[in-house]
């Protein structure tokens, strides 16, 4: 098993939520993980990636391979299409529909959208509104998370352990909450 | 024994902390932040009460680990790259002292620049102050070195540097840990003279250091670091350092035919790459920096055998990754599709409310008047204020230059001549190019754009609390009425203007204060206090 994941979006968004998630359940799974990001001045606001890997054989590379990503995950549409270079052939793109418009240049959204729907593999996903739905609007990265888990076929036993591990200092309610998120994710990537 | 997932800086600073580290010093710089900032929240370090308190600059906090390592404890200084350059007296004449207790330079290299200025590499340094150098491939070896670094220090009776990059430091990824060691005890040098560079003793020490660099490289040549993977295809022998190991390795998943030498500890060891380079049709020499092997492989006469980033093998500026190996190589190499022509660029952005914009919309006004030059400015997060829409930056060089080439303008007649420089920066290495304004009573104004804190790095501790930024310039001596507060916010910035007019107005030096917590600092205050209540519910 080998997975190659770029996880994107822009600094404050949550993406190392993300990345904590998948590589906390690839952790329990006894899998061997790496995962690269971004600190310092990009956080302010600007463009941010993280590379995560994971794999049952040993891994070398803190940086994915261009054109060998088997997932782009994005927190944000326009963000997805920065890093396709790193796709692979059947690769996904997976992203949150909603733009975060902090530039004044920020291109026409159905625009974006076309160039994600050129690709066979993707999924857009009002993560927001899904999030705010349940109730847990900070959760909109972890409804991501459902769907690309389920696209890449992780096990979601580790990702529940993941999260219960992860947010039971905030109380059960929390865990509960990323759950419900979890699960809403994974059910619209069932389609 | 135990699994962690760490960070490489994170691994660093656990191996430091079960090694028996004594004190931590630092000054904060991506990407070598969170090594300090895992000592300050590690229960075992605060346990044993390591040091863990950010220095007022890289040259203090080198000091200060050298004051450490002088009475016998272990001790690490952090740095980035650029942050070596400022410490560089102390750490180039620690070499020249040598080291009693155990003595860790660790300096985080961020090639591609993600957050920097430049790029060096700091093996340099290590060459030019004859001093060994670490270079991890991985967060393991982060950890190992870190660990048994201080021994290898204590051996050697010199500092010792690990030098990282960007992607190692920022990297997570499993660590297993080592039995923890006690701390030292103090131990004074036994050579009390050793650390006095008086010329009589200074000459002694320095004829001991080149003497040891034959005891440093026998070291490199039996390092346990330095490998020599066999392969039987010969055409091609890869010498690999530190993390660009792993970017060839990548390229052979099910193993590589060529011959490999890696290499991670430094004076590279010459008789076994002289071997190397002599059992091989031809050499590709891959760094994570500077062609640091590769210069001292090709020298001024030249050998064709030799390939890397001197013959554009290999990308000469940037971080290396996978694709650049299997081109060099002649690997298939598929990059995915290209970035289409509606991705517009998201540079970062000073952040809504930020204090430091109040600063530059009255600086916009005042200079306006002038003509079209807008401010001296310096590094931190109102460096952004270079962007539009503000573009009120004329100058960023490195920490406190503001003042001093505001002072420099000015002497050559650029009225107004206006420094901008945050508070931490300011405390860095600002109050010395201040005297120099003060002494000669400047026509300039300073703006300290003071956040309380180091924001741009993740809004560290900064030294200058309250009015203390007032008090040390009335304290350097500038005069009491040029030294003025403000808060800046919207509804002053007319105060604002008319208080930086009045200052431009004054043929002299002043100072001017604008006065306004970091909006995300207090975002993450309100939101701790948050979870503490919720907690306590
Ligand atoms: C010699 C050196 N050390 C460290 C850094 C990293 N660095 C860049 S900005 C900064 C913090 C600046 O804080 P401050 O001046 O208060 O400005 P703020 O970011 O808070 O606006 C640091 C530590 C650097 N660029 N150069």
């Amino acid at each position: 098993m080998k997975k190659d994941i770029i996880i994107a979006g822009v600094g404050g968004q949550g993406i190392l939520s993300i990345a904590a998630t998948i590589g906390t359940a690839a952790l329990i799974g006894q899998l061997n993980m790496k995962q690269s990001e971004v600190h310092g001045m990009a956080q302010r606001g600007g463009a941010v990636q993280s590379h995560l890997r994971l794999s049952s054989e040993p891994i070398l590379s803190d940086l994915v391979t261009k054109g060998k990503a088997d997932m782009i995950l994005s927190m944000e549409p326009m963000e997805a299409l920065r890093y396709l270079p790193y796709l692979g052939q059947n690769g996904w793109i997976v992203t949150n529909a909603k733009p975060y418009e902090n530039i004044s240049n920020y291109p026409p959204l159905e625009e974006i959208y076309s160039e994600i729907r050129k690709y066979k593999n993707h999924l857009i996903i009002d993560a927001d509104e899904v999030a705010k739905e349940l109730n847990t609007s900070k959760s909109a990265n972890i409804v991501l998370v459902g769907a690309a888990a389920q696209k890449l076929g992780l096990d979601f036993n580790l990702l529940e352990a993941a999260l219960r591990q992860i947010f039971i200092a905030k109380g059960e309610d929390v865990v509960q909450a990323n759950l419900a998120a979890l699960h809403a994710g994974q059910d619209i990537a069932r389609g | 024994m135990q699994k962690l997932l760490l960070l490489g800086d994170e691994a660093i600073a656990q191996g430091a902390i079960d090694a028996g580290m004594s004190g931590a010093y630092g000054y904060p710089g991506t990407p070598s932040t969170e090594i300090i900032e895992y000592i300050q929240r590690n229960k075992l370090a605060l346990e044993r009460k390591i040091h863990n308190q950010w220095s007022a600059n890289e040259k203090t906090a080198m000091e200060e680990a050298l004051g450490m390592s002088w009475a016998g404890k272990r001790a690490i200084v952090t740095m980035k790259h650029v942050g070596l350059n400022v410490a560089a007296d102390a750490f180039v004449n620690s070499a020249i002292s040598g080291a009693n207790g155990g003595l860790l330079v660790v300096v985080a290299d961020d090639p591609s620049q993600h957050s920097s200025q430049n790029e060096q590499d700091s093996r340099f340094y290590g060459k030019f102050a004859l001093v060994p150098v670490l270079e991890p491939s991985n967060q393991q070896e982060a950890y190992e070195m870190a660990y048994s670094g201080f021994e290898l220090s204590e051996r050697l009776g010199s500092p010792i540097i690990i030098r990282i990059t960007t992607r190692i430091a920022h990297s997570r990824s499993s660590v297993y840990t080592r039995e923890k060691l006690p701390q030292n005890q103090i131990r004074l040098p036994k050579n009390r003279e050793q650390f006095i560079l008086l010329p009589s003793i200074s000459r002694q020490r320095y004829q001991v250091l080149v003497n040891d660099q034959i005891r440093f490289e026998l070291e490199s040549d039996e390092s346990a670091y330095n490998i020599f993977y066999p392969g039987k295809d010969k055409s091609w022998g890869i010498i690999a350092t530190g993390i660009a190991y792993n970017y060839v390795m990548e390229n052979f998943p099910d193993g590589c035919s060529f011959p490999i030498l890696k290499i991670s500890q430094y004076p590279y060891p010459t008789k076994k790459i002289r071997d190397f380079v002599n059992s091989c049709d031809q050499i590709l020499v891959v760094e994570e920096g500077f062609p640091y092997v590769e210069e001292g492989l090709v020298g001024i006469m030249g050998n064709p055998k030799i390939h890397g980033k001197l013959d554009g093998y290999l990308p000469r500026t940037g971080e290396l990754n996978p694709n650049y190996l299997a081109k060099a190589l002649g690997l298939e190499d598929a990059e995915g599709p290209a970035v289409p022509s509606v991705l517009a660029a998201r540079p970062p952005a000073m952040c809504p409310g930020c204090g430091h914009m109040d600063v530059f919309r009255a600086v916009n006004v005042v200079t306006q008047k002038y003509g079209d030059i807008r401010s001296f400015s310096d590094i931190g997060c109102y460096t952004l204020g270079a962007y539009a829409p503000f573009n009120s930056i004329e100058t960023c060089i490195d920490m406190g230059a503001s003042i001093t080439m505001a002072k420099g303008a000015a002497d050559a007649g650029i009225h107004p001549a206006i420094a901008v420089i945050g508070d931490s920066t300011f405390t860095h290495s600002g109050m010395t190019g201040l005297l120099d304004a003060i002494t000669e009573n400047t026509r300039m104004v300073l703006i300290i754009s003071d956040n309380s804190a180091a924001a741009m790095t993740g809004g560290q501790f900064s030294p200058a609390k309250e009015e203390q930024l007032e008090k040390i310039c009335l304290g350097l001596g500038v005069h009491p009425d040029h030294v003025r507060t403000i808060k800046p916010l919207p509804k002053s910035h007319q105060d604002f203007v008319q208080m930086l007019q009045e200052e431009v107005d004054y043929d002299g030096i002043s100072v001017i204060v604008a006065r306004r917590e970091c909006v995300r600092i207090i975002d993450r205050r309100m939101s701790e206090k948050a979870a503490a209540k919720k907690k306590s519910e």
